[in-house]
């Protein structure tokens, strides 16, 4: 249940499995640049992120009436934040990422020092993601990024299940496979006739 | 009297809302055959994940994925169907009714301007229309909506004639493993090799459409894919890039002929989720979807 303590992030390790309650922030490449160059200039993000969960996402959502409904919301690949997520997590401190493919070493790094963690979520599962989403509380930036780019705020419930890839105790669950794979590549290459 | 035009445009919304809606039912079958022959909880997790929600996606008509990808037609047209320049007009036509309708993700971002909101782009070229000329009296419509997480991690290179088919291929494990976990494995490769530097990634991106699990019909090709086939698996990148379950559902490559100087190599990656859709009409305005 968000806000998430620090203590309760702490306590999860790669390959555990969980489920969030409470606010998630879809927020991709150009909501994190935009996040950071505000904070930079002496600003703040217009929602306190706080021991919240981001949400690497880009959605598609329809507009009924008044409000605004999730159609699909799985989530990006993670790798393209890697050069904002460090900053990000020291100036505002969110508890959870959430996304798919994994991130490297400076979001490891900066997940040890702040205590964060990342969990991989199916990538193209949208609709099951979505089923979690119980409320579109607020938005950000729309006119300005566009509905993939823009900030969602989600009111969700159980949503999940993702795994831990990334602790905040340094270890990478994904940079181990895929070292492992690196190995099987070099291998199979050497021997290809 | 019909209304061709109509007809046609109509037909691409269709098209459009049945790719992105519903995996192609002999994928959606594999999965669940690979989900009985995977060992490791963590794999199994993404294989059900991939089943349960490609199944209600096609139960409540909403897309499988958020990324509905850059929309493209692989157009067939005879010489005596009737429409001929204006069916560019009507695709792009399709394509804003079906991002609205379905809805699709607008995905078409002009970098000056920002997102255009309706999947075209203003100079003509989004959605993309690849056109083929042949006889009769008919136009086949393909739609295929490939997300960027896919699109992102594939490549292409213009290797050294000298390394021949052996350089092809250590292009190819090299293109797969360096796509590790990043564009939702298990994936479906398609290769193109001669032609030119833009060719062999066209002969790459169709050849993801070709018969699934058929081989080459060329038996020298059919024994590279066969042997790629088994090497990729053994890269063990697995289910999301988790380790566990396959790491290619099925690939395909064509060659052409190329310049003596060049041996042009491109590698399409496609995430689990292949989206695809085709329909015939004729020129009396029947439409058959296949």
């Amino acid at each position: 249940m968000t806000p998430i303590p620090e203590f309760e992030v702490r306590k999860l390790e790669i390959g555990d499995v969980f489920f969030i309650s409470g606010t998630i922030v879809t927020a991709r490449d150009e909501a994190h640049k935009k996040a950071i160059e505000l904070y930079e200039s002496g600003n703040r993000s217009p929602i306190e992120f706080k021991g919240l969960a981001i949400f690497h996402c880009g959605p598609i959502m329809k507009k009924t009436e008044n409000e605004w409904k999730v159609v699909a919301a799985g989530p990006t690949t993670s790798d393209r934040m890697e050069m904002f997520e460090d900053l990000f997590i020291e100036y505002y401190r969110p508890s959870v990422l959430i996304g798919k493919g994994g991130m490297g070493e400076r979001t490891v790094n900066a997940c040890r020092k702040f205590g964060c963690i990342y969990g991989s979520f199916t990538g193209g599962a949208a609709l099951l993601a979505a089923q979690g989403i119980k409320k579109v509380k607020n938005y950000y930036w729309l006119d300005e990024l566009g509905m993939p780019e823009c900030l969602w705020v989600y009111e969700v419930e159980n949503f999940g299940p993702m795994i831990v890839t990334i602790d905040s105790h340094g270890s990478n669950l994904t940079a181990k496979i895929l070292s492992n794979v690196n190995n099987k590549k070099e291998k199979l290459i050497s021997e290809m006739k | 009297m019909i209304n061709l035009e109509k007809i046609v445009e109509d037909t691409a919304v269709e098209l459009l809302k049945k790719s992105v809606t519903e995996l192609p039912t002999e994928f959606l079958e594999e999965l669940k055959k690979i989900l009985t022959t995977t060992n490791g909880a963590v794999g199994q997790a993404q294989l059900r994940s991939m089943i349960t929600n490609s199944e209600l996606a096609k139960k409540s008509e909403c897309p499988i994925c958020q990324d509905t990808g850059v929309i493209s037609y692989i157009i067939t047209l005879g010489d005596d169907f009737p429409i001929r320049s204006n069916l560019k007009k009507i695709l792009r036509t399709a394509t804003r009714r079906a991002t609205e309708k379905i809805p699709l993700r607008p995905n078409s971002v002009d970098i000056f301007k920002g997102n255009t909101g309706d999947n075209t782009s203003e100079d003509g070229n989004i959605p993309i229309i690849y056109l083929e000329l042949v006889s009769g009296d008919k136009l086949e419509i393909i739609v295929m909506p490939k997300g960027g997480g896919s699109s992102n991690v594939s490549v292409h290179k213009m290797i050294k004639p000298g390394l021949g088919i052996v350089g092809v291929k250590k292009f190819i494990i090299e293109a797969v493993a360096d796509a590790g976990s990043l564009g939702c494995p298990p994936y479906f490769v398609g290769v193109g090799v001669g032609g030119s530097e833009d060719l062999c990634m066209l002969l790459a991106k169709k050849a993801l459409l070709k018969p699934f699990k058929k081989r080459n019909s060329n038996s020298n090709i059919a024994a590279i894919e066969e042997e790629l086939l088994t090497k990729l698996n053994q890269l063990e990148i697995g289910a999301m890039g988790l380790g566990e379950g396959p790491t290619v559902l099925d690939l395909h490559v064509e060659f052409t002929a190329r310049h003596p100087a060049s041996l042009p190599v491109g590698v399409v990656i496609s995430c689990w989720a292949l989206r695809y859709a085709k329909a015939t009409i004729s020129k009396n305005g029947e439409i058959i979807y296949n």
